[in-house]
């Protein structure tokens, strides 16, 4: 038996880090890795899909119908596919995490949700209790449906692969009643790197006090070529948005140098940024939680700290 | 209008979670129980529609250990109208969680199941979908805001790069984010309204429900990566520290 992978893009072409992630996931189940590249148009997500590293086919889905990963019709997509499958894997982001367990509940299947390691084909760790515990689980469904935390599996490389490209026969589509209707999507704009693939993240929490305040982390990301993120007291005061977030129900980052900065270091915070290398905390308070899932800190002003962070950054690097 | 409001009853989120000795689970003896907070946005949404005019009834529904029937008192105190215990001595995973809630949408129709997106003890965030999937229903993920009309509700979901805006016909199933609202707490007077609404229960084995496990938990362990959290006294220390020692910058 062979392994499926759903493919995630970003708007446009680009292909998530944490696909690459989830192949490489597959590759540890399964010799036998096909992805399943859906959409409206395909073209250049094909062109780029079939160099993927170790990708034996691709399955390719197009349809008006898949323009926005709705995942009634993305589930119903994969469940006609799966009976070729032991395996089926899809990264766990918004879009994973939303397909992969409504194609359990059509294959009758048990889904295991943010896997963090492989033990054999039947046994997996993922993190539980806001990630302050992990579970080692043994499944006994005949077909395992994972979704795949990306920051613990390297990604594959985009180049060096042959696969051959199968066009999918898509199911008949649903009635109109059993699926969600798309209205619009209201993107963020950043140039900075995506959050999940950056290896510099310097985050604010509640105590940046406001939006504008932001831009003192935005001139230090500048210069590290870093993404920026949030704490939810961040997102939910207003100063940014949700996409920013960093957490048990935000995004799960492991770069190699986190800054936390007037960040308070909530088990729901720590969630998401536990696993980085380096963790630097930047507090007035010196009783702050974060002090103690950081590797450095230091206690004081942020107004005084972040322009001497800054000017500091300048002059050597 | 009709909402389903399923509800758990969980280690309280502010506690840490202490293993059993032997790594076969969370130990809950003595330990604080609290209604998942992912519920609690549903409850709190559903009893705001409800202030609105815009739903008739709630049903608050909770399966688990006898005690669960706690949690369901505090859905009612919130504002739920009535509550439905399934008794059970085993712990349920989420497909067997959506096979039992499947039982009770088909006796109670509702044209609204309103649930959080995840239980803070398993973190799975899987139920809706399953429940969604079974039902043939569509389903709106991970929801932080929500406009309910006569036969559809528009939300906007939070996803990877924003946010995005569906419509979903009716019925609907309806999974809540934090950020969806801030639940009440609830009042003395309501708290002991709240004892004289109803509660049907149920026993779970009765029902016919297969809720055979898949998956069976091997061991749990801590996850706490130590770090040393030394204190810098400047910042050209902590940048010489991050150049030379950790060798990150």
């Amino acid at each position: 038996m062979a392994a499926l992978v759903l493919l995630s893009y970003e708007q446009g072409n680009t292909l998530r880090s944490t696909s690459l992630s989830t192949i490489t996931a597959a590759l540890q189940l399964e010799k036998e890795v096909d992805v399943l590249l859906v959409g409206e148009t395909l073209n250049e997500r094909l062109d780029q899909a079939i160099h993927l590293n170790g990708v034996r086919r691709v399955l390719a889905a197009k349809d008006p119908s898949f323009a926005h990963m709705q995942a009634e019709s993305v589930a119903n997509l994969m469940a006609s596919l799966a009976s070729d499958y032991e395996f089926i894997l899809a990264p766990a982001n918004a879009e994973g995490k939303n397909i992969l367990p409504r194609l359990a509940g059509l294959l009758d299947v048990q889904p295991i949700s943010e896997v963090t390691k492989i033990i054999d084909k039947s046994t997996f760790v993922r993190p539980i209790y806001a990630g302050s515990l992990l579970a080692t689980v043994c499944s006994k469904d005949k077909k395992k449906l994972l979704s795949i935390r990306g920051i613990a599996f390297t990604p594959i490389k985009t180049i060096g692969g042959n696969a051959e490209i199968k066009e999918v026969t898509l199911p008949s589509p649903l009635p109109e009643n059993q699926k969600s209707i798309f209205l619009n999507l209201k993107l963020s704009q950043s140039n900075r790197p995506e959050l999940e693939a950056a290896k510099i993240i310097i985050s604010g929490g509640r105590g940046m006090q406001s939006s504008d305040n932001f831009t003192l982390l935005e001139k230090i990301a500048d210069l590290l070529n870093a993404a920026i993120g949030a704490s939810r007291a961040a997102v939910d005061s207003g100063f940014v948005s949700n996409d920013f977030q960093v957490g048990q129900t935000g995004k799960i980052v492991a770069p190699e140098l986190y800054i936390a900065v007037a960040l308070s270091g909530a088990t729901q915070h720590l969630a998401g940024m536990k696993d980085s290398k380096i963790v630097v905390a930047i507090n007035k308070d010196p009783d702050a939680p974060i002090f103690k899932a950081s590797d450095y800190g230091i206690v004081g002003d942020i107004f005084e700290i972040l322009p001497r962070l800054e000017e500091g950054l300048k002059n050597r690097i | 209008m009709k909402i389903l409001v399923p509800v758990k009853r969980v280690v309280d989120s502010n506690i840490k979670p202490l293993i059993k000795t032997d790594h076969s689970g969370v130990e809950i003896s003595g330990i604080k129980m609290s209604m998942n907070p992912f519920d609690e946005n549903a409850i709190e949404e559903a009893v705001q529609l409800k202030e609105q005019g815009k739903v008739d009834e709630i049903v608050a529904i909770s399966i688990g250990e006898p005690k669960s029937q706690d949690t369901l008192r505090t859905a009612l105190a919130m504002g739920a109208d009535k509550a439905i215990l399934v008794s059970t001595e085993h712990t349920l995973e989420s497909l067997a969680v959506a096979k039992v809630l499947e039982y009770f949408v088909i006796k109670e129709k509702p044209n609204l199941v309103l649930m959080g997106k995840q239980a803070s003890d398993d973190d799975m965030n899987a139920t809706g979908q399953i429940l969604a999937a079974r039902l043939g229903w569509p389903q709106g993920t991970f929801v932080s805001k929500l406009e309910l009309y006569s036969n559809y509700v528009e939300i906007i979901r939070e996803i990877d790069d924003g946010q995005e805006t569906l419509k979903l016909p009716l019925p609907a199933i309806v999974t809540t984010d934090l950020r969806l609202n801030e639940p009440r707490y609830a009042s003395l007077p309501n708290i002991m309204k709240a004892r004289k609404k109803p509660v049907e229960t149920f026993v779970l084995a009765e029902l016919g429900v297969d809720i055979t496990p898949r998956l069976y938990i091997q061991r749990l362990d801590e996850s706490s990566p130590i770090r040393e959290g030394v204190i810098v006294n400047s910042v050209e220390e902590l940048i010489d520290k991050l150049q030379n020692e950790a060798k990150v910058i």
